[in-house]
């Protein structure tokens, strides 16, 4: 049997992103974008687009300058759970 | 993979002060991680800085911190390390701060070998007071005291830091986060004196005045001169000229300052019984 593709999930941290755009820069599979969010110095911050396409390379997170993205592994019996 | 800052930081002092893009915060990330790595209670680290952009950061984390005046964070951190050599030291700088008026402190860290991780974060520019020209700032490139283009020659850390003895010297960039926190490490892990330069964008004090005043730009920037240390030993001065080789250039062994120095009063004391 095929290994199962392993699952991920994103945090942000909206209150501390800055709109910086660094992650969605870095992000090898474009799974983030931008939205607007006129509270903001910059008017806007990250959301998950397209978390299917996420690999779980963590170069969002470890770019982030403000703590403000985290990638975590989706264990697979907790996503066979919840559907 | 979702690495646990939460118990490293001051969560009350956050968001940052740093710009939106800022590379320091991404230091910041992995030199918590690296001191996380290698099993160091908060309470044995001390992290020291002395003024500037940079030098904000020993606010934001949870070791003992001491935010000093600008260019004498090596003094303070040399007296702390030579008070409890017991405990980690950890300095972190800007250019101006570690190269400029700091300059002295830097060479002579380096001379004695004392046992502390210096991480000098150069932005190539004076961040905090307004973009003046620092030891880095690239030939050509303004800044507000060269407004028609620096004609300074440069310092470059790390051939200053290895004529003047470190014994453990690297660079990377912000581009290169993983590898950052491996050369922190690695800098913890030698007894003796480390630099390690971190090549950053300041791309609103730098980067507005030289038509990169967006992160990403002044990063990639960044990225397109990055050479491999591997690659670099094949390439001559002038195909080097302007690139930020990126690796670990020298680790090795020298008798570190506190514990010769602890054997000198150890002699003396033993001569005067
Ligand atoms: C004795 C002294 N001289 C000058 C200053 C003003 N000053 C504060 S920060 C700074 C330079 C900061 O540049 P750098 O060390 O590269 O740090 P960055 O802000 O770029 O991180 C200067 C000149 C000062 N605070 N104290
Ligand atoms: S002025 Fe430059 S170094 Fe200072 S926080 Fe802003 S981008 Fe960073
Ligand atoms: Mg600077």
């Amino acid at each position: 049997m095929a290994k199962p593709k392993k699952k991920f999930r994103i945090e942000v941290n909206e209150e501390w992103c800055k709109g910086c755009v660094i992650c969605v820069d870095v992000c090898p599979t474009n799974v983030l974008d931008m939205k607007d969010m006129l509270s903001k110095w910059e008017g806007m911050v990250v959301y998950v687009k397209d978390i299917d396409k996420c690999i779980g390379c963590d170069l969002c997170e470890l770019s982030c300058p403000d703590f403000a993205i985290e990638v975590y592994e989706v264990p697979q019996e907790e996503e066979a759970q919840s559907g | 993979m979702a690495f646990n800052y939460k118990p490293y930081i001051r969560e009350d002092k956050f968001p940052n002060i740093w710009c939106p893009g800022c590379g320091i915060g991404i230091l910041m990330k992995a030199i918590i991680r690296a001191v996380h790595k290698m099993g160091w209670k908060r309470e044995d680290v001390a992290l020291v800085s002395g003024i500037g952009c940079t030098s904000r950061m020993p606010g934001y984390v949870n070791f003992n911190t001491l935010h000093t005046t600008h260019g004498r964070a090596l003094a303070f951190a040399t007296g702390i390390k030579h008070a409890r050599p017991d405990k980690h030291v950890i300095v972190v700088s800007g250019d101006g701060d570690a190269l400029a008026i700091g300059g002295n402190h830097f060479i002579h860290a380096c001379r004695r070998n004392i046992d502390i991780t210096l991480i000098v974060l150069n932005n190539m520019i004076y961040g905090m007071t307004g973009g003046q020209v620092s030891p880095t700032t690239p030939a050509g490139y303004r800044a507000s005291t060269m407004p028609y283009g620096n004609v300074e020659p440069n310092f470059d850390t790390v051939n200053l830091a290895i004529g003047a003895g470190a014994t453990y010297v690297a660079r990377s960039t912000v581009n290169n986060p993983a590898l950052m926190e491996r050369q922190i490490k690695e800098g913890l892990q030698n007894k003796g004196f480390s630099v390690i330069e971190v090549v950053s964008n300041c791309h609103i004090q730098f980067g507005r005045r030289n038509k990169m005043g967006d992160q990403l730009v002044l990063r990639h920037w960044i990225k397109e001169r990055e050479v491999p240390l591997r690659k670099a030993k094949d390439m001559s001065p002038e195909e080097l000229e302007g690139k930020f080789v990126i690796g670990t250039f020298v680790k090795k062994t020298r008798p570190e300052y506190t514990e010769e120095y602890a054997k000198m009063v150890e002699r003396v004391k033993g001569a005067s019984k």
